[in-house]
């Protein structure tokens, strides 16, 4: 109280003044590369964390239904875009922590993408089905793609990626199809479908070079592949083997391949419906193992070093993470963080991981050599964690 | 006489054949708890969290109009393999079950 009467109102007025015109007077210098954002699914929040300190810097509301939330961010790693399952597409500003802009631009969403360019931010819709293209800028909306498959209806759309070239992969959860978007023309998506590209896909991925697409099929046996430098060779079935004649398991949470475990050599993913993780030969795509493990996967991700694979579990039994070795493909390590742990996410090189326990409103992070617990920060039910250097990642 | 004491009997075995027929007269109010918890986050992942639908169609009472409860419960107990819905049978009991169709049904925000 004392040190408020120092100030003169016409003292106040000058300081003011300079914080509004010089801003970086009184908020310090900082670079986005450490932050990211931490997704509060039933409050409709997101944290801005960073992880030098481990600490929670803003806490921004009003972003809708973020339930299934998924975030990109723009090449300077400085915004991030929020997809909400209520169809809600928010720019938040992780400097200022503010929420710069935000549009409802479709009943029921999945998640989106961001263009090579960093100008065109994609958003996968299940009502109405189709992408919808939004100017990164002004998230003004640039171009609609409905998508209607061949069967003449629209289609809930999955899988939604990134490809060079200015290009969005995704897959017709209804219709059995593949479509990739040339968008190098805004004005005039340039649009190549794959029909018949196996049944009700669930979900895809890209490779981290951006080559790849990989859908995954409820409906059949195996996985599709797309070879984006050579779309010309159509969609084909990889893993045919992985499921066949045997009978179909209860799926308590679809598994997300978004969230690729691709190393050197090989590509681990979650396994629908069993408790195993398959591994698969990344030059030949044959599966070269199965790994028992503690329950129905629904995340594998490996660590930016590619040495350590890290698996999250379907209810009841997420509470428990497990860690693969790479050079060995055994489980090496077992955790129990806590009830509901969502979702996991290493820092840029890899020393942390960070994951959400959604049933004990907090986030853990732990050491990814010894697991060992480093800190907690709480959070209303955490679903996602986002980092900003998913921004200089195709795939992401 | 003898209509004065048949009245409570009566009424006593109406309420009992109700409260059997609903089951959910003995899923306890923590177990409640934890079975919105579970149809918000779990049956969400699919659902949608507010039960507007995602992958898996909305779970709203305008959505559920018309179905008959019996119906939904199969649905919940069996899954539809088909249609990648679960069975729940090894997780929640008939009671518990009756108890989630019917707050379904009612709509009462979860």
């Amino acid at each position: 109280m004392k040190r408020r009467h120092h100030l003169s109102p016409r003292r106040s007025l000058a300081l003011l003044l300079l914080c509004g015109g010089l801003l970086q007077g009184c908020v310090p210098l900082r670079g986005v590369g450490d932050m990211g954002l931490v997704v509060e699914r039933a409050s409709g929040s997101v944290e801005v964390v960073e992880t030098s300190g481990q600490t929670v810097l803003f806490r921004l509301t009003g972003l809708g239904d973020l339930s299934h939330a998924s975030v990109v961010y723009s090449r300077d790693g400085r915004y991030a875009f929020v997809f909400g399952r209520d169809g809600g597409l928010s720019k938040v500003d992780l400097l200022s922590g503010q929420l710069v802009h935000r549009t409802l631009q479709a009943g029921n969403s999945i998640g989106g993408a961001i263009s090579q360019d960093g100008r065109l931010v994609a958003v996968a819709n299940y009502e109405p089905g189709g992408v919808r293209i939004f100017d990164a800028h002004t998230l003004a909306l640039v171009a609609d793609i409905p998508a209607r498959g061949a069967n003449g209806k629209l289609s809930k759309v999955v899988g939604l990626a990134d490809a060079p070239g200015q290009r969005f992969v995704f897959s017709l959860f209804d219709a059995d199809e593949i479509w990739l978007a040339d968008l190098s023309d805004p004005a005039q998506p340039a649009i190549t479908r794959f029909q018949d590209a196996g049944q009700r896909p669930y979900d895809g991925l890209i490779s981290p070079d951006g080559r790849y697409y990989i859908a995954g099929l409820f409906g059949a046996d195996g996985f599709s592949l797309l070879d984006l430098w050579h779309p010309e060779k159509g969609v084909r079935r990889i893993l045919p083997e992985y499921g066949r004649g045997e009978p179909r398991q209860s799926v308590y949470k679809m598994p997300h391949l978004r969230g690729w475990a691709m190393t050197s050599s090989h590509l681990f993913l979650p396994a629908m419906g069993r408790h195993e993780l398959l591994v698969v030969d990344r030059q030949q795509w044959r599966e070269v193992a199965r790994i028992p493990l503690h329950s129905q996967p629904v995340f594998a991700m490996a660590q930016p070093d590619g040495r350590q694979v890290w698996v999250n579990f379907a209810h009841p039994d997420n509470d428990t993470v497990q860690v693969i070795d790479v050079s060995t493909l055994q489980v090496i390590k077992t955790l129990r963080p806590g009830p509901g742990v969502m979702h996991m996410e290493f820092t840029p090189r890899g020393e942390q991981v960070w994951l959400s326990v959604r049933d004990e409103d907090r986030v853990d992070v732990y050491h990814t050599g010894r697991f060992e617990r480093l800190t907690t920060l709480p959070a209303s039910k955490p679903s996602g964690i986002f980092f900003s250097s998913r921004a200089h990642k195709i795939g992401f | 006489m003898g209509t004065t004491i048949k009245i409570p009997v009566i009424v006593c075995i109406v309420l009992l054949t109700w409260s059997s027929g609903k089951g959910w007269a003995e899923v306890s109010w923590g177990r409640q708890q934890e079975l919105i918890h579970l149809l918000r986050h779990d049956c969400g992942s699919c659902h949608g969290m507010t039960l507007q639908g995602g992958l898996g169609p909305a779970l709203t009472v305008q959505a559920l109009e018309g179905k008959p409860p019996e119906m939904l419960v199969e649905t919940i107990d069996h899954g539809r393999p088909e249609l990648a819905m679960p069975p729940w049978k090894g997780l929640l009991n008939r009671e518990e079950i009756r108890w989630l169709v019917d707050l379904l049904k009612k709509g009462t925000p979860p």
